[in-house]
């Protein structure tokens, strides 16, 4: 009954957000306890999405399971392969050659670059911002239309194995690969000039959503969400697979730890990433692109943790084999899921639309929270 | 293709690429003697029972009732500041308890990982560690809803990915992987708390 005094007294109330709303990017739901426009407290409540992943894999042999994977983080699904094959691999000793490699990483850093690209369309369309939309998807839809040239598909796309690739590159892919990202620092800069000194955005972005370093650390955060606070932590870099420690780049940190920052932080990652394509296709080495693997992937009794740099932050595997060709426990580690529980946290006495650009800075994908 | 598969004695073959020879899997080996594991050793006494060394990744268990005692002085003297992941694997006929439950650590000063793991029986509830990572509070959610292992402690312990009411924990390696019937919890007595539809409810043949 002291609840429903104090909801009669005072001027608060609880508002459902989501979980069907455009701005929660999914099936978010999230509890909004408001006092007038001002936020008093938020509960997240999510596994509207979930299906199951995890326990999926256990009656999946090793490489069944990486179509599953696709589905998690569906925004980005060659990180997703690249853990799985990458935990495999650790566990089986297996070295892939360098072709499988540099490909790889290519892939995946157009996929970051889509990842991205999605993130700052949505964002700034939630905050208001309508016309980078329609400019950001059209450069989406290359990265798309070149996944498609490879694997045949275009989201869900299954292109890694453990020990390689299932394909060697199309024909005259890499050239088209290097002429769709020479033109992309033009369009990125030319974004950047609608959004970053629009007053507007600055008004609803800088001071907005902060976290310190010390914090977003305790919180668990990851990727662009922990270096926008200023901590310099990157997978590729801390912990290099494939051949990320052959190619040179540098990880953009912020200073403030909000969305601005946060946002600044996603747009150098995306030049960064155009530099790592450019590079790899450079060295592009010759030769096969799938190591001398036994047919049946079969990993000996053991346990081993992989992770990589997706978009969104660490995406981990951990992989219990006990010896026979279907994994034994698969277990992932969502980066977007442990960021997210970080929400309530960020958005503690802001206002309601404050809310949205938190959600849309988190960059949250709900198939890889649920799983 | 004989010929090609013999080498010829003048030329001694050229060592094959690692990619083209058989892959040779990481062996396990005992790791009580590292000095990370010895740190640990010392910093809070009696807390390693076993300690293994796979692929460059160090496991230590830990006994069940010091679990927050270590996972403090992880923090405060071993200066692993993040909790990376939390999870538990299900060894369902297991003597030494049916649970894992899976810690592993990082440091930022050197970037050294460190895997915890505790042996768990089944009904028994482990210390929640949210008091030492914050970010322990929805990685033990989840464990509670896919395991049903209990954490004492825990400010909010309620299921997560599944919903309120919800009967079974599905990574239990006895949870059917086709599903239970979702009724669950509404009729208690032809769907009996543990999980599974009983014979001649509801789709069931």
């Amino acid at each position: 009954m002291s609840d429903v005094h104090t909801f009669v007294d005072s001027e608060e109330m609880e508002v459902s957000f989501g979980p069907q709303h455009p701005a929660t990017h999914g099936v978010l739901r999230v509890m909004v306890k408001l006092d007038g426009e001002r936020i008093i407290e938020t509960k997240p409540i999510i596994g509207y999405l979930h299906r199951g992943t995890e326990k999926l894999f256990e009656r999946e042999t090793y490489n069944g399971c990486i179509p599953h994977t696709d589905r998690m983080d569906y925004t980005a699904a060659a990180t997703a392969n690249q853990g799985l094959v990458g935990a495999v691999e650790k566990l089986m000793g297996i070295t892939i050659p360098p072709r499988a490699a540099y490909i790889r990483m290519i892939l995946a850093e157009l996929q970051r670059l889509s990842s991205h690209i999605i993130w700052f369309a949505t964002h700034v369309l939630d905050i208001g911002a309508q016309t980078p939309f329609f400019y950001t998807f059209e450069e989406r839809e290359k990265i798309l239309d070149l996944y498609e040239e490879y694997c045949g598909a275009r989201l869900t796309l299954n292109c890694m194995r453990a020990g390689g690739l299932p394909y060697d590159l199309p024909a005259g892919w890499s050239e088209r690969c290097r002429a769709f990202v020479d033109q992309l620092p033009g369009k990125i800069a030319d974004w950047e000039r609608l959004i970053t000194n629009n007053r507007i955005w600055k008004l609803r972005t800088i001071g907005i959503g902060v976290i310190s370093a010390a914090d977003a650390i305790d919180w668990g955060l990851t990727g662009p969400p922990l270096r926008g606070s200023g901590v310099k932590w990157d997978i590729r870099k801390v912990f290099p697979y494939d051949r990320y420690d052959e190619v040179d780049f540098d990880v953009p940190i912020g200073a403030n730890g909000d969305t601005y920052d946060r946002y600044l932080v996603r747009m150098e990652e995306m030049r960064q990433s155009i530099g790592i394509i450019r590079q790899c296709l450079d060295r592009l080495p010759d030769g096969p692109v799938m190591a001398k693997v036994p047919k049946v992937i079969k990993p000996p009794k053991g346990e081993v943790y992989f992770s990589v740099e997706a978009p969104k932050g660490e995406l981990g595997y951990y992989v219990v084999s006990d010896g026979t060709d279907k994994p034994y426990r698969l277990r992932v580690r969502p980066a977007c899921f442990i960021n997210l529980q970080a929400l309530p946290e960020l958005v503690r006495g802001l206002l309601v639309a404050d809310l949205i650009a938190v959600i849309g800075t988190l960059d949250i994908v709900l198939g890889e929270i649920d799983r | 293709m004989a010929d090609q598969e013999k080498p010829s004695p003048a030329a001694p073959a050229a060592p094959k690429p690692p990619w083209e020879e058989k892959p040779v899997p990481p062996v396990a080996r005992d790791a009580k003697e590292l000095p990370l594991v010895r740190a640990l050793a010392d910093a809070v006494t009696g807390a390693v029972v076993e300690a293994v060394e796979l692929a460059g990744q160090v496991s230590v268990v830990v006994p069940v009732d010091r679990l927050v005692e270590v996972c403090r002085a992880c923090k405060d003297k071993l200066d692993f500041t993040f909790l990376v992941d939390l999870t538990a694997v299900d060894w369902k006929d297991r003597a030494e308890g049916r649970f894992d439950v899976v810690y592993w650590l990082h440091r930022f000063t050197d970037s050294c990982r460190l895997r915890l793991k505790v042996r768990l029986g089944d009904g028994i509830e482990l210390p929640s560690v949210t008091s030492v990572w914050k970010t322990a509070n929805w990685m033990e959610r989840e464990v509670f809803d896919m395991f049903g292992v209990y954490f004492g402690g825990h400010p909010n312990l309620e299921r997560i990915l599944t919903w309120e009411g919800f009967n079974g924990h599905p990574l239990r390696k006895d949870f059917p992987i086709e599903g239970i019937d979702t009724g669950a919890a509404i009729y208690p007595d032809v769907y009996p708390p543990g999980g599974g539809p009983v014979k001649g409810g509801e789709g069931v043949e």
